[in-house]
């Protein structure tokens, strides 16, 4: 039985059936389905796919670690003494108790409190009270190994200062999987040392993957997130780029290039709601946009999936890590960042345009709003679908925001990691 | 040296204006918001863990009234959210005199939001730590940084604490 098949036979009941093989009808199921979140830990999040976990800056120096998840398994990413990135399952080979308790620090040894067996940053065992007894008590048993009890250690590799880790040993390594089309985004922000500035987080009563497809569609951005319309920030005729990677397809970058303000006028002839020219800024400088790319963006969004989202919005810089929790919730941490080399202007800039982006941000605080309102809206709707048809039938066209076509490649991918047909190949 | 009358005076004074101020946010008279600070005012939400690491991302950072201003035009014309029904709680009040004229204040705050379908929540608990200057006008708030323990927002933060 290949995984396709298993997946339909297992999935009958639960009702996940895609309409059409294009990505273009998700059934809401997707969204709700404990069945189908159980999956997708083992077939994605514990399958071949690399998991964004933090920055190398914020765990610069031997010992330092950070707790934080792959799914919904716990893990620790940290650095050993030799300076090298490792990654573990944060559970203890005797028991499976939780080792490292605090979010983050510095530590060369991990010692659960259970019955302190203790590891080494590396996850190695290292040692384990009364192994060898006393007195009258006899111990472990001679053949116990303590070799064969390390934590589980993952693969990990850094891109340009973004760590990740895997537990899958057959996925190509980290270069190849960001791919070719995706590498040259990544490096455009990451292409000097970066500054940990610290993070804030968002938790959402919405499946995982209405965030994602929220990041994939510019379509939504100039018609929910009005702060663009009022204060004339965003405009639908703006220059674009929407590029998805071209091995799965789940992966996806929108650009939104500057170029002069179009006006009012587009928008008033759409009839979209409250669009008012009299509204301005008091306080313009959370506008402001110093160059430091090549091409100057006001907004680069690019998930690497299925775990990171990377924005450059104006001059705040974030790298987004979602964390799936449980089929209704997700948790999304904004990671704030700078460069080494800021000036103290940059710098300042980058913090006070933290306002456009994050949970309070004038720009995305909608976007769980929406998700949530998705997750309420499809009770009871479980065997209907979305309706993604926004240029599908402009399926190359990568230079407009009006377009739901990554979504649909998203949806493609995913259905492909998943094994789930669709109903036009004769899936269940 | 104050005396123990303008020391519980002072105490008084500052007491009153922190519960104005929750009042004007659990009233939702976010127009007289901005009225409390001074002109060049700092008004901050920073979560503890960037606090403690000494971490200056924040989840709301104005350093002047005219961005508590603009706060306040883009909550009621352009944002889309739920709107909150906060209610402010406070303790462990403790102030002093730094100068003349000059004043640090601090206390704990808890914020119930209640949803349109009626669920009350503890939405937010942290601490004020306060910088409140006597002006012509009054006691005006020259910084207040709100440092909250609840680091997982819940849905969105539309609102000031």
């Amino acid at each position: 039985m290949n995984s396709a098949d298993r997946a339909a036979t297992s999935f009958e009941g639960a009702g996940l059936r895609f309409p059409r093989r294009d990505g273009s009808r998700v059934p809401f199921s997707a969204f709700s389905s404990p069945e189908v979140y159980a999956l997708e830990q083992e077939r994605i999040f514990r399958g071949p796919v690399w998991s964004f976990l933090g920055l190398e800056a914020e765990i610069p120096k031997p010992g330092d670690f950070k707790r934080t998840y792959i799914g919904d398994t716990p893990v620790v990413m940290t650095r050993a003494e030799d300076g090298s990135l490792v990654a573990w399952v944060n559970r203890c080979a005797h028991r499976g108790a939780e080792i490292c308790r605090l979010p983050r620090g510095n530590a060369t040894a991990h010692t659960c409190v259970y019955h302190q067996w203790s590891y080494d940053a590396k996850g190695n065992l290292l040692s384990i009270p009364f192994r060898r007894g006393s007195k009258n008590m006899t111990g472990m048993p001679e053949d116990f190994d303590l070799a064969k009890h390390g934590l589980q250690r993952l693969r990990v590799d850094s891109y340009k200062g973004l760590v990740f880790a895997t537990f899958s040993a057959s996925v190509c390594g980290l270069t190849d999987y960001i791919g070719p089309e995706m590498g040259p985004y990544v490096d455009r922000i990451f292409h000097k040392p970066v500054v940990y500035l610290g993070c804030t987080r968002q938790y959402s009563n919405s499946n995982w993957k209405l965030y994602f497809e929220n990041v994939k569609d510019p379509y939504h951005a100039s018609l929910l997130h009005l702060f663009h319309t009022t204060f004339n920030i965003f405009r639908v005729g703006m220059r674009a780029k929407c590029l998805a990677d071209s091995a799965q397809g789940l992966h996806s970058v929108v650009l939104a290039i500057a170029q002069d303000n179009l006006g009012a006028e587009a928008y008033q002839q759409q009839n979209i709601r409250s669009y008012d020219d009299k509204f301005t800024l008091e306080d313009h400088s959370i506008l402001g946009l110093i160059p430091e790319y090549d091409e100057i963006t006001t907004n680069h969004i690019q998930t690497i999936f299925p775990q990171l989202v990377i924005q450059q919005i104006h001059n705040t810089l974030a790298a987004r890590q979602l964390l799936p929790k449980g089929p209704d919730h997700f948790e999304l941490i904004f990671h704030f960042f700078g460069y080494e080399d800021d000036t103290e202007e940059l710098r300042n800039l980058r913090i006070k345009q933290a306002n456009l982006a994050g949970p309070a941000g004038y720009i995305s605080m909608e976007d769980t709003e929406a998700t949530e309102l998705v997750q309420r809206g499809i009770v009871g709707s479980e065997s209907n679908s979305s309706v993604l048809e926004m240029a599908r039938s402009a399926p190359d066209e990568q230079h407009s925001l009006i377009s739901e076509n990554l979504v649909r490649r998203f949806w493609r991918g995913y259905q492909n990691l998943m094994g789930f047909k669709s109903e036009e190949d004769g899936g269940a | 040296m104050m005396s123990r009358v303008e020391e519980a005076l002072l105490r008084l004074d500052l007491m009153a204006l922190q519960d104005r101020y929750v009042a004007t946010l659990d009233d939702d008279r976010l127009e007289e918001w901005p009225g409390m600070f001074t002109e060049t005012c700092r008004y901050e939400i920073i979560a503890r863990e960037n606090e403690e690491a000494g971490l200056p991302a924040p989840l709301v950072y104005c350093d002047n009234v005219r961005m508590l201003r603009d706060r306040v035009v883009s909550l009621r014309r352009a944002n889309i959210y739920e709107r909150p029904a906060y209610r402010h709680f406070l303790s462990g009040f403790a102030c002093k005199r730094v100068e003349e004229g000059s004043f640090e204040m601090s206390c704990n705050y808890v914020v119930v939001n209640t949803s349109l379908r009626g669920e009350s929540q503890i939405y937010q608990a942290g601490k004020y730590f306060d910088l409140v200057v006597d002006t012509p006008q009054g006691l005006r708030f020259a910084s207040k940084r709100v440092v909250y323990d609840t680091s997982r927002v819940q849905t969105l933060l539309a609102f000031p604490i």
